[in-house]
């Protein structure tokens, strides 16, 4: 879903200035005592938000271990009689010649071309914006923050009309195409080089002779790089999520994503010639979730400041 | 002659025009025109047109939009978001903001923990957590089933017409709930110290700080999530999409516009009036969306 990535009101021209970050709050006090005493009774609300925001994942692991009878059979939020994860992982891979692996794989490629092409050209753009003052940059600056407030629901369908007149439906183009263009990314690249690339530094460049495409690749790209993996990531998140898109743009289920994939197996075990594969649904969901959740566990750090770029600016 | 009269009076301008910029825009430029311009010109031309049973498409006007407008599964699918976002988008970003106040008053054990648990949801996929969510409804291997059998009679169910807006709202919440609370806690981070130590030496108490510091400092993220908040319940397809298999005869084929514009287009093959659709939601939502940024701002400056 779009609304996903947050899009703040926009960059100004001006250069940021970012207020002073709060770094340690007890540090700083004139009563760290009074500071640091916990509260028992927040502590607990807070517990009550992380069960429920636990709990359907628990249900999914703990399902994701059932056979088919058990499923039926026994509490939903505790194991089944049989331990049946592996064989549920293997029936899932292995179901209808592997086409989970197949969709598996499509979802790999749109995000590597996908999210990979919409981190570059936000990249150059973002950078374009910060760094060079060209006739026409307040348009484009308009243009892109006018298509922001565009929802992804007046898009869809026509893209998928001219895309069909075009002939690109139901092949892997009209899934990347679209998903080339992150105006967040943009932003974030924006606000993050005004400040990450000092100017002099480029003016020494230029004196020297380098020409800016070598200026960009050898100093400023690695300068840029905290930002650059913060877009990345959240372009990685939106591609792998897509749903709405691929449903619409793609016919032939062995170009299907992960999730046009398994919500038309879930169509298939709930609808009307309903075949029990209800394992296959749990276990495929559970699948497609571990490597983002894993990925963003791991980067922490740079979504957590690609959050926090974002909302200094609001 | 003209041109050099320009040249002349603005020499300055002239000499700093530096294109180089572009080198770096232009890609970015080509593709956004490509995959966003070009579809809205193209669906804007659409809806100006309309399928005939015989010869083709032919130029209507506006007459699809008049059609839309007189179209009582358009406005009852526009009523339902308008009511889903009216509820939901409140109790989420309420909810969101104590779980950032509470974050951010350093009075809990284990921030680190709660902070990463509670944002989990968000990076499960829509139609995951729609799958999920579905099954614990269900009375089969759901907890519904457990939870009425505790009570002691069928108090819940979901898939009811009276629940199915709350139901879908659940979901919804579940999903943003953590994202918008990190939103909330890095606005948060940013306001200096010293204002709350001045706060507490003129007496002030938490929640005076709170009323008085904290929820002004948030005002900017607050527009900005209420604005996508509003943006995310007009588009509403996923969630019902995917319960529309459970609860088939409670989720029509126009429960939300964007569900009614995707089964014009596949289901009934009603294209130009599909993109009527889907440009009328976007006007809406665009303008709506301008008013709170306006009035949001409007009281900042206040």
């Amino acid at each position: 879903m779009s609304a996903a990535t947050s899009v703040p009101a926009g960059p100004t021209d001006a250069p940021v200035r970012r207020k002073p970050r709060r770094l340690n709050y007890v540090q700083s006090s004139t009563n760290p005592k009074k500071r640091q005493r916990k509260s028992i009774v927040l502590t607990i609300v807070m517990a009550v938000f992380v069960i429920y925001s636990i709990i359907p994942l628990l249900w999914l692991i703990i399902n994701a271990t059932k056979s088919q009878d058990d499923l039926f059979s026994s509490f939903g939020l505790w194991f089944g009689k049989d331990f049946n994860l592996f064989q549920n992982i293997y029936e899932t891979l292995t179901y209808r010649d592997g086409i989970f692996v197949q969709w598996f794989g499509n979802t790999l490629m749109y995000v590597v071309v996908g999210a990979g092409g919409a981190t570059l050209l936000a990249t150059l753009a973002g950078y374009g914006m910060a760094k060079f003052n060209f006739p026409g940059r307040k348009a484009v600056f308009a243009v892109v923050l006018g298509a922001v407030a565009i929802p992804g629901t007046a898009l869809a369908v026509p893209t998928f009309l001219m895309f069909s007149q075009l002939g690109l439906t139901n092949t892997p183009w009209a899934v990347i195409l679209p998903s080339l263009i992150s105006p967040f990314g943009l932003y974030l690249v924006w606000t993050y080089a005004v400040d990450a690339v000092p100017t002099e530094v480029l003016e020494a460049a230029r004196m020297d002779g380098a020409s800016e495409f070598r200026t960009f690749f050898t100093i400023s790209l690695r300068l840029l790089m905290p930002g650059i993996v913060t877009v990345l990531l959240f372009a990685v998140v939106a591609t792998w999520n897509n749903y709405f898109l691929p449903l619409i743009m793609l016919s032939e289920p062995t170009w299907y994503p992960l999730t046009v994939g398994l919500s038309q197996w879930s169509a298939q075990a709930s609808g009307v010639a309903a075949q029990p594969i209800y394992n296959l649904v749990i276990t495929g969901a559970l699948l497609t979730i571990v490597p983002i959740v894993v990925a963003f566990l791991f980067l922490q750090r740079f979504w957590q400041s690609g959050l926090s770029a974002g909302s200094v600016k609001a | 002659m003209a041109s050099i009269a320009v040249t002349t009076a603005r020499p300055k301008r002239r000499a700093k025009r530096d294109w180089r910029g572009w080198g770096f825009v232009g890609p970015f430029m080509i593709v956004f025109l490509g995959v966003l311009v070009a579809p809205v010109v193209y669906a804007i031309v659409l809806t100006l047109f309309r399928q005939q049973l015989v010869g083709g498409s032919g130029f209507v006007g506006l007459s699809n939009y008049v059609t839309l407008f007189q179209d009582s599964k358009f406005w009852e699918s526009l009523f339902r978001v308008t009511l889903f976002l009216l509820v939901q988008v409140p109790i989420m970003l309420v909810l969101s903001l104590v779980a950032a106040l509470a974050l951010d008053s350093l009075r809990l054990h284990g921030s680190g923990f709660f902070r990463i648990a509670i944002f989990l949801p968000y990076a499960v996929p829509g139609v995951v957590a729609a799958l999920i969510w579905g099954f614990i409804y269900g009375n089969q291997f759901g907890l519904t089933g457990s939870l009425n059998k505790f009570i002691g009679f069928d108090l819940f169910q979901p898939f009811s017409s009276e629940w199915i807006l709350a139901s879908i709202g659940n979901i919804v919440t579940w999903e943003f709930m953590g994202y918008n609370m990190l939103i909330f806690y890095a606005a948060l981070k940013v306001v200096p110290t010293e204002l709350y130590e001045a706060a507490e030496i003129d007496g002030a108490g938490q929640f005076r700080i709170i009323s008085g510091i904290k929820i002004p400092a948030l005002r900017g993220s607050i527009v900005i999530a209420t604005i996508f908040s509003i943006i995310g319940s007009f588009q509403l397809f996923n969630e019902p999409n995917l319960l529309k298999n459970l609860a088939p005869n409670v989720i029509s084929s126009y429960f939300t516009p964007n569900m009614y514009a995707y089964n014009l287009s596949f289901a009934g093959q009603q294209f130009n009036y599909s993109a009527t659709v889907a440009i009328v939601m976007g006007i809406i939502t665009a303008v709506i969306a301008y008013i709170v940024q306006l009035r949001g701002s409007r009281q900042e400056v206040r």
